[in-house]
This record gives structure tokens, C-alpha cells and sequence, in this order.
């Protein structure tokens, strides 16, 4: 096995997911390949030095499908000898890309490459690539399938946590990322994006609502009620039949919001450091992914944070800071309760419920904030995870050097 | 040909008439179809004929399969081969609609399954304009999919859908709506559908359906890159789950049926529908479904318990002793039979409130337009409400159904006697009293037997009849006529507490109760009774039946020699809950609370007055106890003689008490675990959960010789 750095990451900021949004305009092959031109810019890198690029997307179809990133590759002007991979793990596949890339390198096959992930949510439809899981009666009927916001209501409601428990959550996520920007926290890595003639459209995560409160957030519909409603709460009772009615405590507002970015991050061994002039930032320790019971779809994350840290040969008490996607605010409280992991340790600048989750790109993307933020605070490690569609959950964990 | 005529005109139009030699209806059969494979070679080899009108020689088109033949392939047939059966039906459908030459459907009646599949593939469908001419693919009810192109054709024609609903509720379409639904072409009066269907082949039509035009494409074909038609199809599946459980598996096949098969060209999607039919059709589910609730309910109705001999009895004159909820039931529905009723209660307003009831109901009807209002007169006239039992005088038949106490069921008996002709047969309307004890009021203990309603009584269509010790065979068959006029599916039992329905019902809800005395966290309870199959949970029952009346039941039964009306385990749970005031909605709430305006919900307090156990029990073996308990009970009662036959059993399974129509019944569901299987499965279960389970030596002895409760198909 051989070492594997991460040398630089970069991201775009998050522009709200509708035809409002300043990134609405930007097809997500140019937001990767505006991402690819930075990472070659701020390292002045010799792009025949990568193997691979691989790009994560949760909607891999019509303009975000055909192996966008062999496109983003080509676009941005790098070697024509780079390759480009799309991998697809629902929310997880910005991390899965740079597992990948990082897979790639640790088994000595490829010395550096980029993993990535984007989603251009406005641009596209949630559930654009429907599936069989969800669609084929014979796989969903089999699957217990039920639309994610209901799991995420089925954990709040075997968990105990109230509509006021979520909203302070995500209040909270909303003033850490006001405060994370007001200090300027995602400096190092942000790439304003900018249009045909230019000029920058956005230079920050707009989505955000600095000054929510649990007041505010209390005014807001359950986001999820109907669908119960619709069958799909008899499916939940088949599965968790010690559910008399499920708790619709999640709404827009904490939830994760709809945005649409991308993130790449570069990694390479220590050979390519040397012939970059590179020097590397971190150390991937660990990588991993896991299932878990799907209906509920949510809870891997605890399960999959155990795989990494077994991977990694770590105890949960080496881990500084954590960074699990805030899909919705009950998988990360569920997390901190059954991980036992204190609140102030964990997505201290904010997350999605604050500044928006874009699918397939996130993963890359808060595996970098919690980079920059190792940095800030000189700690040393950090795990970085998501819960992922269909029950799935993938993590990494990270290791100054 | 035994089953279809075909005449073929100067014109050049052939009439193919459907005229079954051996039914009153057009069925389908090996028969038929040999008949129809040859009559479609011969009208497309014939250079005379241009086009083809198929019609029927009956008063309906044609009706489905015939259910008895389905039960026997059911269990006969391998995977494979009831894919080839279904496959020669499809061929010959796809014969006729590829033969070349035009074919109109002209429907003079009804036309439901099978006959409505073969309208389908026809090119033109003309109905008869009459209310009774109604059309549907009603397969989903009895355990299959619509076969022989049904669910392809349809699907195509109205688009996925409209098709879905149709084939997922089976429910038929007036002539108006499947004009509406675009599922027929034309409305014509009865006798001209066969001259408009001419008239449409006078025009020269195409025998071209759309699907078989090259270049063809549902516009569903390409569903899974269309996210409104994918996530269409993902709520669809949460609907059947909803509606069907897991337990009933023809929806399912139906809903992969249209969805795999919209993708398929026309062919292969007619092979797919196949497989799933033939899953289906070899899945016990459908036998239990079809076997208990066609074949055996049409042969009770029929008279398959009536001893043999006795003259048929014709009701014109009963009384009804008792105007409460089920007196008042049973005078609306034997008044409805063209009865007349005497309706007797303490006074005459009393009786007058019983007769209310018929008022209402019967003004529902009128008010939906399915009654009109000088029919409604004439069957209220019927009843006549009063206190006086002189008026009994002349009544064929009495059917008591005063409180449930012995004492004044007796004092109620004897005053109705003193009027009543020597003749008179009298039925005591009990649910749970001994028949043989009440009969001891009678002077005519032969002429004295049970009737069990239920309740509301005009809309469940059991009747439960109990013969006492000295019951005569002759009250037996007359009896049976009056529950034959008035339309009810009648099983005959002996003597017991609580009969056979009563004594086995209470296992169900008796078993929720045990559960909570267990620790059970009470929505599992629920929940596993429901995705067992049951409508019901056991403790929103006991809410809405009261718990005061099984506490009373088990109380008066208490003393009796050989009282088998027991419970094993949850009488402190039912006593604290009327402790507490809460035993029932009536009493404002029991083991739910009935917030207004907001749907019930579990009271909060059970978790406190019984505390959840910290390790609970898998949800598989909460629903096993109930279908075990209830199913192992039944066996009770066969082996003590209460019930004699596994079709009465069965029966009041389904339609007295809802146990899960997949079963087809406690006792089918018996066979369909396999007896052997049962018994091992009901001894773990005694071991975990209480005697109750514990297989009886009868039982234990008919799985070593592996004696199912019904015969084995020959192969």
C-alpha cells in the first residue's frame, strides 16, 4: 500500500438550486471544468502528472451523464492522456470519487488524479435518473422503498427528537456558517465561478439565511407528510411495525437545502509530490462504505464511521473534528447520540441545512472544509462522512502532515 | 362446435355467436378455445369473409375462466406449464386480432375477465347501452392478473394509468364510463350491436392495431428516463402496499406486468404477462381466495348444508322479537326479501325506532339514486312495529334477538310460543349463548334453533347457524330457506359457547390483550395484526366491541361443565382497563384515545399500566399468534364437533370475523402452511407464548397422516 496525500482541494460556492439561482446559467460540466482549471492555476501542475480524474454526480444523466468528467477534462485544457471516471453513490459520490482516485494511488496503479463531485440541481430533476429501486414495482415492492425526508422523519421518530430539537439544530447550522463566513473560513478554497464574458456570478454559499432562529423555523410545513399519506407509511409500519404514526418533524428548513456546486480535491503519492513540487497537505488514513437497513435509509453513517476507523486502525477519540453531511438535522443528531460525539466537535462552520447540499458534489466538498478547518485550528484529524441513498453510508478519514 | 356458431353473409361479414352448449354463460375453457383456434383458421383462410362480428347467443357476452378449473390447475400445474396454458389462450387472442381481417365485438350483455380480454383484442368494441352490460377485468379479486393479453391491450389503449386503475381495483365500468374510458368504441341498444358493429365494417376498416404498426411506441415506453412516469410507478407501488399488504401478491404481478411489459414489444410483453399469471396461478393464495370465496360461498348459498328431503320453505310472515341493532337489522333485510315483519319491542316506540333503522338505510339508497322512493314504501310497509306478540299470529318463523340473557330470552320464548302456530320454527339471534340452554324455554325444542347475524346486519352477508341438541334437521332446512331468501351465506355448527365465530373471534382479540400482558409495545400489536393480513387490530376492536362484553361472557361461562370459552392469558389487562374507565369508545376512550376532530391514537398511559418489556418479540411471531391462535382454535372445534366441515369453517373465518382473505380461511391456511408444518410451528409457539398454540392429539394425528382439510387435486 502506498501513501496517499491530498496536495490541494477547491470548490465552488453554492448557488441556490432554482432558475433564480446565480449558478442556474452554468451547466455543472463547466463548473468542474472552471474547478480543474484552479487546481492546475494554484499549483502551476503539469496535468500529464494525473492518472485519472473522477467525478461523483447523484444525477448522472442528459447533461450531467457520459462521463462528464472525461469532458471537464478535455474542456479545461488538461493532458489529453488524463482519464475521466463518473462513479454514481447517490449523495456519497463526491467522497466515493476521491476514495477512488485514492484507491487508485494506494495500490500503486495511478500516482495522482482528482476526485470530485457536482450536481447542478437546478439544472436537473431530483430523481432524474429514477432507477429500479425506486420504480421497478418487483425491486421497490422487495426494497421497501419510501422516499428519503420519510426516513428522515422515522429517525426523529424512534429517536425522540421533537420539531424543536431539529429546528435548534439547524439554527445552530445556520449561525456557525454565517460566523464561518463573517471570519472568512472557506478562503483558501472557494472559486468564485464566472460566466461566459468573465465576470464572477457568485462568490458565496447565497443560500444561506443568517439570523434564523427556532422561532422562524417553527413557522415552516412538514415537508414529508404526504407522502406518507400515500402508501408509503404502511411500508414504514411493515418495517418498524413499533411505529403507530411517524412524527413529520422535518421541513425545508432543516433540511438539507437544494443548491447547485461542485468540489475537486487532488490527490497523488509521495513520488508525485516530489515531481509536482508539491507539498501535501493531509494524509488519507482511511477510507470506507457500508449499508444499513435501507427503508430507513439514513442510519449508516454510525456504521460506516466504525468501518473507516477499523480501516484506519483508530479509536473514535483520535478523531479532532467531524464532518457528516446534514442531509437532514435527525441524522446528525442520531449520530451524535449513538456515536456519543460532543455537538461542538462536529460541522463546526455550519453545513447543508445552511448552505445547501448539491447531491453528487458534496462529499468533496465538506472533505475540504474540514481540511482548511484542521488547519485553522491546528488539529490533526478528521473524519469526513455522508449518509447515502438506499442506505448506504461512505466516509474518510484524514491526517495532517 | 359445441360452443360457437358462425354464419357468414352474402355481404361477406361473418357472425361468430358465442352460445355455450353446457352453462347458462359464455366461460372459457379448453373446449372453447380448441373451438375458437379452429374458427379463427377457418374465417382467415375463407376468401369470402372480409370482416368478423363476434357476438353472444346469451343474455350476457361471456363471463371470465371458470373458477373451479383455475383452483384445480391452481395445484396442479407447474410454473411452466400454467405458463403454457396461459400462453394458448394468448395465442388464440393474438390470432384473432393478426388474422388480416377487421373484427368487431359486439357486446349484447355483460362482458367481465376472460370475455371482456377477448373484446379487447378485437378491433372495434361495440356495448349494449343497458346498465346491466357492465365490462372489467375483475381478476385482481381473486388472486391473478388479467391474462390473455388483458393487462397489455388495456395498458396501451388508455395509457398506464388509467389502465392501472382499472386492472389494480378490477371494479367493471357501466356502458357510459367504458365509453368514457375509451375501453369500448360505441354504445348501441341491445338489439342493434351486432347491425352497428356491421355498420363499422362497412366502412372498410383497418385489422391493423396500433401496437403491430411498425415503428409502434407506448408513449410510456421509455418510462425509466421520464422522471414523473418513474416516480408515477414508485407511489403506485406504495398504493398496492397500502391497499394489498404484503400478503396478496396479484397486484403486485399486475403492476411489473404493465411496467415491464409497456417496455417489451407486443410479443414479448404478452410472454411476461404469462409468467406472471402462471406465478400467480400456482401460488396457493389464489386457490385459498377463489376456492373460499367463490366456490364455497356459491355452494352454502346453494344449499350445500340443507339436509336433503325436506320441502323448500317460502317465507312470507316472521317475526322479529327485540327492535335493537340486529332485531332491527334482520327486519330491513327479510323486509327487503318481500317478508312481512312483525317488529316487537317492550312498547311500540321502541319497535318504532327498530323500524327507523330501515328508514335510514333505505333513505341512503334513495338519496344515491340506486332506490326508488315507491320501492322504498312498499318494503317499509312490510314492517310493522308494535309490542303486542298477538300480532305473531300466522308468523312462519320468529327470530328473537333481545338482550343476551338467558332468563329473559326464555320469558320472551314462552310469550312468543303462546301466539305462535305449532309450526313456527324460532330462532334465537344469540352470538355467544348456548343454544341447547335456551331451548329449554321452548316447548318445540326441535323446532328451536340459532341464528347468528352480524352486525350491521344488512351489510354482512353471514349468518351462523346453530344446531341445539334437539334441533330437527327439517328447522335445519328451513331455517337455511329464509337465510337463502334472504340473500346470506349461511355455515352450520353445533352447539357450543359461542358457537364456532364467537369461540374463535375471541382468540384474535384475546391474543392482543395477552400481548400486552407480554410487554408488547401496543402499535406492534396493531401493526402485526394488520400486516398479517387482519383489517383490524386487536385493541381498536376491543374499543369498538366493548371489553365489558368478553369479561361477561367469560364470566357466565365460567361455571359451565366443559366450558371451552376461556382465556389464557390478558384478563388483568382487560379488568384494569374497565378499572380505569376505559373500556371501551364509548366509555370516551380505551386502549385509544378519540381526540375530536383528529384521528385516534394509542393512549399514551399503556405504557405505563403495561410496561413494555425490554426485549420484544419479532414482529413474524406477532403476527403468527394471531393467524395460529385462531387457526389452531378452529381445529378445536372441528375435532369437538362444532364445526363438521372445513368450507363452514372457513366461511365464518373470512366473512364472520375478517380473518385475511390470503389465507383463505383459518383451516386453509392450515393446509397452506402444509398440517405438519403448522403443528411444528404451533408447538414452538406454545412453548414461547402459552398452551393456546398447543396442537390438540386430533390435529397432531391428522399431520402424521398428513390429512389436509381439503382434498388433494389428482394429478
Amino acid at each position: 500500500m502506498h501513501d496517499v496525500y491530498i496536495y490541494d482541494h477547491v470548490r465552488t460556492p453554492r448557488g441556490r438550486g432554482r432558475p433564480d439561482g446565480s449558478l442556474h446559467e452554468i451547466p455543472a460540466v463547466e463548473l468542474v471544468t472552471q474547478l480543474l482549471e484552479a487546481v492546475r492555476y494554484r499549483s502551476g501542475l503539469d496535468t500529464a502528472l494525473l492518472d485519472d480524474v473522477v467525478i461523483g454526480c447523484a444525477q448522472p444523466v442528459g447533461e450531467q451523464g457520459g462521463v462528464l468528467a472525461r469532458a471537464a477534462v478535455l474542456n479545461a485544457g488538461y493532458s489529453d492522456t488524463v482519464a475521466g471516471q463518473q462513479v454514481h453513490r447517490f449523495c456519497g459520490s463526491g467522497l466515493e470519487a476521491v476514495n477512488n482516485i485514492a484507491g487508485q494511488v494506494a495500490s500503486g496503479m495511478a500516482m495522482a488524479g482528482i476526485g470530485g463531485g457536482v450536481e447542478s440541481m437546478s439544472r436537473t430533476i431530483m430523481g432524474y435518473d429514477s432507477g429500479a429501486w425506486v420504480a421497478d414495482p418487483r425491486v421497490a415492492l422487495n426494497n421497501y422503498y419510501v422516499p428519503q425526508g420519510i426516513g428522515a422523519d422515522l429517525i426523529a421518530t424512534l429517536e425522540g427528537y421533537s420539531r424543536t430539537d431539529v429546528d435548534a439544530y439547524a439554527a445552530e447550522s445556520q449561525r456557525r456558517a454565517a460566523q464561518a463566513w463573517d471570519e472568512d473560513r472557506f478562503a483558501r478554497s472557494i472559486v468564485p465561478v464566472r460566466d461566459v464574458i468573465g465576470e464572477v456570478v457568485l462568490d458565496n454559499d447565497e443560500f444561506r439565511r443568517p439570523g434564523t432562529t427556532v422561532e422562524s423555523l417553527g413557522a415552516l410545513k412538514p415537508a414529508f407528510s404526504g407522502m406518507a399519506g400515500m402508501g408509503f407509511g404502511r411500508v414504514v409500519r411493515e418495517r418498524y411495525p413499533q411505529v403507530e404514526e411517524i412524527d413529520h418533524v422535518h421541513t425545508g428548513g432543516n433540511s438539507s437545502g437544494i443548491v447547485d456546486g461542485s468540489g475537486v480535491v487532488l490527490l497523488g503519492n509521495a513520488e508525485f509530490g516530489k515531481a509536482a513540487g508539491l507539498k501535501p497537505r493531509a494524509r488519507m488514513r482511511s477510507w470506507a462504505s457500508t449499508g444499513s437497513e435501507q427503508t430507513i435509509m439514513l442510519t449508516a453513517p454510525v456504521a460506516v464511521a466504525h468501518k473507516a476507523l477499523k480501516n484506519a486502525g483508530m479509536t473514535k477519540g483520535e478523531i479532532d473534528l467531524w464532518e457528516l453531511n446534514e442531509a437532514f438535522a435527525s441524522v446528525v443528531l442520531r449520530f451524535m447520540n449513538h456515536m456519543e460525539v460532543d455537538h461542538d466537535l462536529i460541522n463546526v462552520n455550519g453545513g447543508a441545512i445552511a448552505m445547501g447540499h448539491p447531491l453528487g458534489a458534496t462529499g468533496a466538498m465538506i472533505l475540504g472544509t474540514v481540511l482548511d478547518e484542521l488547519e485553522r485550528r491546528g488539529l490533526s484529524t478528521a473524519m469526513t462522512l455522508l449518509c447515502v441513498g438506499n442506505g448506504m453510508g461512505t466516509a474518510a478519514i484524514i491526517e495532517r502532515v | 362446435m359445441r360452443h360457437i356458431a358462425i354464419e357468414t353473409g352474402a355481404d361477406g361479414v361473418a357472425v361468430l355467436t358465442l352460445n355455450n352448449s353446457d352453462e347458462s354463460m359464455n366461460v372459457v375453457s379448453d373446449d372453447w378455445l380448441g373451438e375458437m383456434d379452429a374458427a379463427i383458421a377457418q374465417l382467415r383462410d375463407d376468401a369470402a369473409v372480409t370482416g368478423v362480428v363476434i357476438t353472444s347467443g346469451k343474455k350476457a357476452f361471456m363471463a371470465g375462466a371458470d373458477l373451479k378449473q383455475m383452483v384445480d390447475a391452481s395445484a396442479r400445474l407447474t410454473k411452466r406449464e400454467a405458463y403454457d396454458f396461459s400462453q394458448q389462450a394468448t395465442a388464440m387472442h393474438r390470432a384473432l386480432e393478426t388474422m388480416g381481417k377487421p373484427v368487431a365485438c359486439a357486446m349484447n350483455g355483460l362482458a367481465l375477465g376472460g370475455g371482456f380480454e377477448l373484446a379487447l383484442a378485437c378491433h372495434y368494441r361495440v356495448l349494449a347501452d343497458d346498465p346491466r352490460a357492465v365490462v372489467g377485468l375483475p381478476e385482481v379479486n381473486v388472486g391473478l392478473l388479467p391474462g390473455s393479453g388483458g393487462t397489455q391491450r388495456l395498458a396501451r389503449m388508455i395509457g398506464v394509468e388509467a389502465a392501472l386503475d382499472l386492472l389494480l381495483t378490477g371494479r367493471s365500468l357501466s356502458p357510459a364510463d367504458a365509453l368514457k374510458a375509451k375501453v369500448v368504441d360505441e354504445l348501441a341498444p341491445a338489439d342493434c350491436v351486432v347491425a352497428a358493429a356491421r355498420a363499422w365494417l362497412a366502412t372498410s376498416p383497418d385489422a391493423v392495431r396500433k401496437w403491430d404498426v411498425k415503428g409502434y411506441a407506448a408513449p410510456e415506453q421509455r418510462m425509466m428516463i421520464i422522471p414523473e412516469v418513474a416516480m408515477g410507478f414508485s407511489v403506485a407501488v406504495a398504493k398496492v402496499a397500502d391497499k394489498a399488504g404484503y400478503n396478496l401478491p396479484a397486484a403486485p404481478a399486475i403492476l411489473s406486468a404493465v411496467f415491464e411489459g409497456i417496455q417489451l414489444p407486443f410479443d414479448k410483453a404478452l410472454s411476461v404477462e404469462s409468467k406472471y399469471f402462471a406465478k400467480l396461478l400456482t401460488d396457493p393464495v389464489a386457490r385459498n381466495i377463489i376456492r373460499t370465496t367463490f366456490i364455497s360461498k356459491q355452494a352454502a348459498e346453494k344449499g350445500a348444508r340443507r339436509p336433503a328431503g325436506v320441502p323448500k320453505a317460502t317465507f312470507t310472515k316472521v317475526g322479529v322479537l327485540g327492535a335493537g341493532m340486529m332485531g332491527a337489522g334482520i327486519a330491513l333485510v327479510a323486509a327487503q326479501a318481500g317478508i312481512d315483519v312483525v317488529l316487537i319491542d317492550r312498547d311500540t316506540a321502541t319497535a318504532s325506532k327498530g323500524k327507523g333503522y330501515s328508514e335510514k338505510v333505505l333513505g341512503k339508497l334513495v338519496a344515491r339514486g340506486t332506490m326508488a322512493g315507491d320501492k322504498v314504501d312498499e318494503i317499509l310497509a312490510r314492517i310493522t312495529p308494535t309490542a303486542d306478540f298477538a300480532l305473531l299470529e300466522g308468523c312462519q318463523m320468529v327470530i328473537e334477538a333481545v338482550f343476551e340473557d338467558v332468563a329473559i330470552k326464555a320469558e320472551t320464548t314462552r310469550k312468543a310460543e303462546a301466539v305462535l302456530p305449532a309450526d313456527a320454527i324460532f330462532a334465537t339471534n344469540t352470538s355467544t349463548l348456548p343454544i341447547t340452554q335456551l331451548a329449554e324455554a321452548s316447548a318445540h325444542p326441535g323446532q328451536f334453533i340459532g341464528t347468528h347475524f352480524f352486525s350491521p346486519v344488512d351489510r354482512m352477508g353471514l349468518v351462523e347457524i346453530i344446531m341445539g341438541k334437539k334441533t330437527a334437521p327439517e328447522t335445519l332446512a328451513k331455517a337455511m330457506d329464509f337465510v337463502a331468501q334472504v340473500r346470506k351465506t349461511p355455515i352450520v355448527v353445533n352447539d357450543s359457547r359461542g358457537f364456532y365465530t364467537s369461540r374463535v373471534f375471541r382468540m384474535m382479540i384475546f391474543e392482543g390483550v395477552a400481548m400486552l400482558e407480554d410487554g408488547v409495545e401496543p402499535a406492534r400489536i396493531e401493526n402485526a395484526a394488520k400486516s398479517a393480513g387482519f383489517p383490524v387490530g386487536p385493541l381498536a376492536l376491543l374499543d369498538e366491541v366493548t371489553m365489558e362484553l368478553p369479561v361477561k361472557i367469560l364470566e357466565d361461562a365460567a361455571g359451565e361443565q366443559g366450558n371451552t370459552y376461556t382465556i389464557e392469558k390478558g384478563m388483568s389487562v382487560l379488568k384494569r382497563m374497565i378499572a380505569l374507565g376505559r373500556g371501551s369508545r364509548k366509555a370516551g376512550g380505551g386502549f385509544y384515545d378519540y381526540p375530536a376532530g383528529a384521528p385516534k391514537h394509542l393512549w399514551k398511559g399503556l405504557a405505563e399500566e403495561f410496561p413494555n418489556a425490554r426485549q420484544q418479540p419479532p414482529h413474524e411471531d406477532l403476527k403468527s399468534r394471531f393467524l395460529y391462535a385462531q387457526a389452531n382454535e378452529t381445529a378445536n372445534c372441528m375435532a369437538e364437533g362444532v364445526i363438521e366441515t372445513a368450507e363452514d369453517g372457513d366461511l365464518g373465518a373470512i366473512y364472520g370475523w375478517g380473518f385475511p382473505a390470503w389465507t383463505g380461511g383459518t383451516l386453509s391456511f392450515i393446509d397452506t402452511i402444509g398440517i405438519a408444518g403448522f403443528v411444528r410451528e404451533a408447538d414452538r409457539l406454545a412453548q414461547l407464548y402459552g398452551a393456546r398454540f398447543a396442537p390438540s392429539a386430533w390435529l397432531r394425528e391428522r399431520a402424521t397422516k398428513s390429512a389436509g382439510f381439503y382434498p388433494s387435486p389428482k394429478l
